[in-house]
């Protein structure tokens, strides 16, 4: 199953390549991968369909619990299989709606790389495996929505959709690891079956609100849904997968997935099933102010997110059922209608419902898959949509308590769903035939070729939908209740309730359709509200945060060595000078008398020679000082047994001499620039930070740091590395690869030295 | 700047300087000394070579390009952490062989002795080229 | 010892920081050599003095005669000595580019990245 997963981001390796080879083809060969996938995947049916899973682990990070595991189960397998399936056709459709286009190569390497991505967090086990590939979904859609980024807002709304999500990222990581703390492993096929252990635990309510988080920025539940229709700057093939079929179903996957651990409690009802609610209602609403034919889509899709966050906050068997089937349904129906809205978009020239009308003739292939496609959206029999909307009415009405408020929320957010299908998938092609940017004629195979095998497949789940909901749902259904149910899924269920509601929506769907322009005009009067929407929010934030960031830069750097010096100096005195201070008197002040005679001498020439290096007016001489202090400290190692240390001291020493003489024939004079306050204020701070470091020495000498370490090294040097002397047997052999990397470093320094010196020469030359 | 006394003494001192930076290396494992201070002798001799005659004459009496000397010394230092490798060990574990050399008893050679002749090399590598390149100012 | 080291050390710091506070570049780089001369003294005092007995393991032993220096601190150093070595060649030849180019060794005149 890795290579599997992982496949993905190696095809992304080549598949610029591969474009550059077989310009009109690589499409196609490209979607080869993702088909391979499906077909792989499709295998997994039969053995999960008979209540296995299939599971695979690789060590990461054991020591951290963290692995590389993946297990399929029917949730995981549903999403596969939708991931790789409309992967196949987004790839087929790309190079078509991208034909000639420089970047495309780049386009499918992104494209590649979200698959994989997104085949890694549904697969994932380990928590944290899910949140590393979460936020390569999160990275992916990034430079997918920023792909045209010459565009400033594409730039815009990649970054708000990147931080929008990857904000909630960084919740939902905190959450996992709380979440694994508590239920006292990372791996969620273990976590599955502690729910109790974590629910009774007292961090649940942490854990829950942080998972929330990042469930919520990803399926764009409201308030943070503004980033979604946003989005839709991106590539049309790109909307349709990542912003309507597959990545931001990732947080309804989590929920889905997460649901028989965090679920069933009464915080967990109220709050998902609230955000659920208020996100159908706002998406749906909105959509209906929108004349883009993306942006209703997307409005739509934001509505349809809340439609599965509400049924699985519910959590009755029903209403998972009934969330599941919609998934399925919802994935077909809206992926085919981007496509379609793509392909009129690039025939036409045009995305305005308005200025779009009677398609039919000109691109009868297309109009057939759009009228597919809306017709399940509405919910009409026989297609698969209609049997997942009466098993939301299903869900809704026989849920206690709320059954009426609920339903006819449902009710009204599906009558929209009947308006904005008529608005995308009928509309335009049907009517008067109106004139657009540009003449519209048939598009390509590779065009219609997703939408129509996307809109069959709605008809086709819908004529026999035992086939699916046995194999493939019922396995799905049970990963997310936890227990063993059965579906039945069929397309006639009597004379009933719903079938009454049904009606009802289709009828209320049509009416709005009819006056959806006048509404429209009713709705852009209420456009006032928008000024202290999330999205003015998120612009706020901004804002803030920009102008934190310069004024802090401005406080600090300042772009003066010496403010930046000043500013470390006195955080060091501020935070060592009061710890310091309550500690009390220095100990050790006291062992005068056993200091000899020649080490006083050599503390006195150390410091006098430090003084003239500071003090004198002349270069050279403060070199020469510069070389006694060296030489002093030299003697110092000679005296406290380093005898390797005093020789690299003087060889040192020697040599900087020489390098300073050399180059300080080239320096000016020394200068005297600041005024004498200015001195005696730099004096002052320098004299006290010297007197902290004393302060610290005369602490710190009374303490034992760690004996093992140097004990170990003293014990083991001759047994294990052969060497007497204990200080090149570390360098050389028990820390050589620091070593290693110090020579390098040296060697970087010399090709600098090297590259300042000598390419200026050829430079000079040249001139 | 050339001075006869100081350009005697520097063609004694020189190959003297050199064989006691070699003699440091190699008894570095046991006693003070190593690579490190065997390679900063060994710049500082070339480095005294270089003030009595000139740097052109100290590089016709180097030949190779003392950058050259960097690139080797990491690679040998890299080649003597990668040996081990090949017998499945992790990266520097010290290998050694005592071998009986007729006239010298036996000896310890290993792989630490190699890397240390590589910071040698990098050490000797690093300070001649900073000085030399300096010195053509 | 260590007293009086402990005094000597902050000396060494207070005269390196003084010099780094000075807006001739010059007398930067020689603040810099002497902060590191500091850095080293305070890890070699810090772990503790031993007078003369160095941490090497004498013939026909098999480990070193207590009381002995403590090595790593040593192993620290070494590296920090030459480390410091050729960072300090490295600003020495920046700086002297910089004056060359920028025409002034004031750093307050070198704010500017263009010259």
């Amino acid at each position: 199953m890795l290579p599997a997963v992982l496949s993905g981001f190696a095809a992304a390796l080549v598949a610029s390549w591969l474009h550059r080879l077989e310009r009109e083809t690589a499409g196609w060969i490209i979607a080869l991968l993702p088909a391979g996938l499906f077909l792989y995947f499709s295998g997994f049916i039969e053995i999960i369909a008979a209540g296995d899973t299939v599971a695979v682990s690789y060590a990461w990070v054991p020591t951290m619990g963290i692995n590389l595991s993946f297990y399929a189960d029917g949730l995981s397998l549903l999403f596969v299989l939708l991931i790789s399936g409309i992967g196949t056709l987004v790839l087929i459709y790309s190079g078509g709606y991208l034909k000639g286009h420089p970047q495309l190569g780049r386009f499918y390497s992104f494209i590649l790389i979200f698959m994989a991505s997104m085949l890694g967090l549904v697969l994932a086990d380990n928590a944290i495996t899910l949140f590393v590939f979460w936020e390569l979904t999160s990275l992916s859609s990034y430079l997918l929505i920023g792909f045209d980024h010459k565009r400033e807002g594409a730039r815009f709304a990649a970054l708000q959709a990147l931080l929008v999500t990857a904000l909630g990222g960084l919740a939902l990581l905190a959450g996992l690891l709380l979440l694994g703390q508590a239920g006292g492993s990372l791996e969620l096929s273990v976590l599955l079956s502690r729910g109790e252990l974590v629910r009774a635990h007292p961090l649940y309510t942490p854990i829950l609100f942080l998972i929330l988080a990042g469930a919520f920025t990803k399926s764009a539940q409201f308030p943070f849904h503004f980033w979604l229709p946003n989005a839709m700057e991106a590539p049309t093939p790109v909307s349709a997968y990542l912003h309507s079929a597959t990545m931001v179903k990732a947080g309804v996957y989590l929920l889905a997935r997460l649901h028989p651990i965090l679920g069933g409690t009464d915080i967990w009802m109220y709050v998902v099933t609230g955000v659920g609610a208020a996100t159908m209602l706002v998406g749906a609403c909105l959509a209906l102010r929108q004349t883009d034919l993306k942006r209703i889509l997307a409005y739509s899709t934001v509505s349809a997110l809340g439609i599965l966050t509400l049924f699985l906050g519910l959590g009755t068997p029903a209403a998972i059922k009934a969330a599941v089937v919609f998934l399925l349904g919802h994935a077909l129906y809206k992926g085919a209608l981007f496509l379609v809205a793509g392909a009129v978009d690039h025939e036409t020239g045009a995305r305005d419902v308005d200025r779009l009308g009677g398609l039919r003739q000109a691109m009868p292939i297309t109009a057939a898959a759009g009228g597919l496609a809306a017709l399940s959206m509405a919910g009409l029999p026989p297609l698969f949509g209609f049997i997942g909307k009466e098993m939301l009415y299903e869900a809704a009405y026989g849920s206690l308590g709320a059954a009426l408020p609920l339903t006819s929320a449902v009710v009204l957010a599906s009558m929209i769903f009947v308006a904005v299908a008529g608005m995308t998938g009928f509309g335009p092609f049907t009517g008067k035939k109106t004139s657009t940017p540009k003449h519209p004629h048939e598009a390509v195979m590779s065009l219609w070729l997703g939408p129509m095998l996307l809109g069959l497949s709605g008809l086709l789940l819908g004529l026999l939908p035992a086939s699916v909901g046995n194999s493939l749902l019922s396995p799905a259904i049970e990963a997310v209740s936890g227990q063993a149910g059965d579906l039945e899924l069929t397309l006639w269920h009597g004379l009933n309730p719903t079938i009454a509601l049904s009606a009802v929506t289709l009828a209320g769907g049509a009416g709005i359709y009819a006056g959806r322009e006048a509404l429209r005009r009713a709705a852009s009067r209420l456009q006032m509200t928008s000024w202290w929407g999330p999205a003015r929010w998120y612009s706020l934030l901004l804002d803030g945060l920009n102008v934190l960031a310069r004024g802090q830069t401005r406080l600090l750097q300042s772009g003066y060595l010496r403010y930046y010096l000043l500013i470390i100096i006195a955080t060091a005195l501020g935070l060592a000078g009061p710890k310091l201070a309550s500690l009390g008197g220095p100990p050790g002040l006291v062992s005068w008398q056993e200091v000899r005679f020649y080490e006083w001498s050599l503390a006195a020439l150390i410091l006098l020679a430090a003084l003239v290096a500071i003090r004198s007016r002349s270069r050279l001489g403060a070199v020469a000082a510069l070389g006694v202090v060296g030489y002093g400290v030299a003697l110092v190692y000679v005296l406290f047994g380093a005898p390797d240390l005093a020789m690299t001291q003087f060889m040192v020493e020697t040599l900087t001499v020489i390098l300073f003489v050399l180059v300080f024939y080239h320096l000016p004079r020394f200068a005297r620039l600041s005024s004498g306050l200015v001195r005696a204020r730099d004096a002052l701070v320098a004299v006290t930070a010297g007197a902290l470091i004393t302060t610290i020495i005369l602490f710190s000498s009374n303490v034992q740091f760690h004996p093992k370490i140097s004990g170990y090294f003293a014990e083991h040097s001759l047994p294990l590395a052969h060497g007497r002397n204990i200080v090149n047997v570390i360098l050389v052999d028990f820390r050589g690869l620091d070593t290693l990397g110090e020579i390098t470093v040296l060697a970087v320094a010399a090709v600098g030295v090297y590259a300042l010196l000598k390419l200026r020469l050829r430079e000079e030359k040249s001139k | 700047m050339t001075s006869l006394i100081l350009s005697t003494t520097t063609r004694f001192l020189l190959p003297l300087l050199l064989m006691f930076s070699i003699f440091l290396l190699l008894r570095g494992h046991n006693e003070p000394g190593g690579g490190f201070v065997g390679g900063l002798l060994a710049a500082a001799a070339f480095a005294l070579h270089a003030i009595a005659y000139s740097v052109g004459a100290t590089r016709r009496l180097l030949i190779i390009d003392p950058r050259a000397l960097i690139g080797a010394g990491l690679l040998i230092a890299v080649a003597s952490g990668a040996a081990p490798l090949a017998a499945g060990l992790p990266f520097m574990t010290g290998q050694w062989w005592s071998p009986e050399v007729p006239a010298l008893g036996k000896l310890q050679i290993g792989t630490p002795l190699l890397f240390d002749t590589g910071v040698y090399l990098v050490v000797l590598g690093v300070t001649l080229t900073i000085i030399l390149s300096l010195a053509e100012e | 010892m260590e007293t009086v080291l402990a005094f000597v050390i902050g000396a060494l710091y207070a005269a390196g920081l003084y010099m780094m506070l000075r807006r001739s570049i010059v007398k930067l780089i020689i603040g810099l050599a002497i902060l590191g001369h500091a850095a080293n003294l305070l890890i070699f005092t810090a772990s503790g003095l031993t007078r003369a007995r160095s941490p090497i393991i004498p013939e026909a032993l098999s480990r070193p005669l207590a009381p002995f220096a403590d090595p790593l601190p040593q192993a620290l150093i070494l590296t920090a000595i030459v480390i410091g070595f050729g960072v300090q060649a490295f600003a020495l030849v920046l700086i002297h580019r910089a004056v060359q180019t920028g025409g002034t060794d004031d750093l307050d005149k070198m704010k500017a990245t263009d010259t």
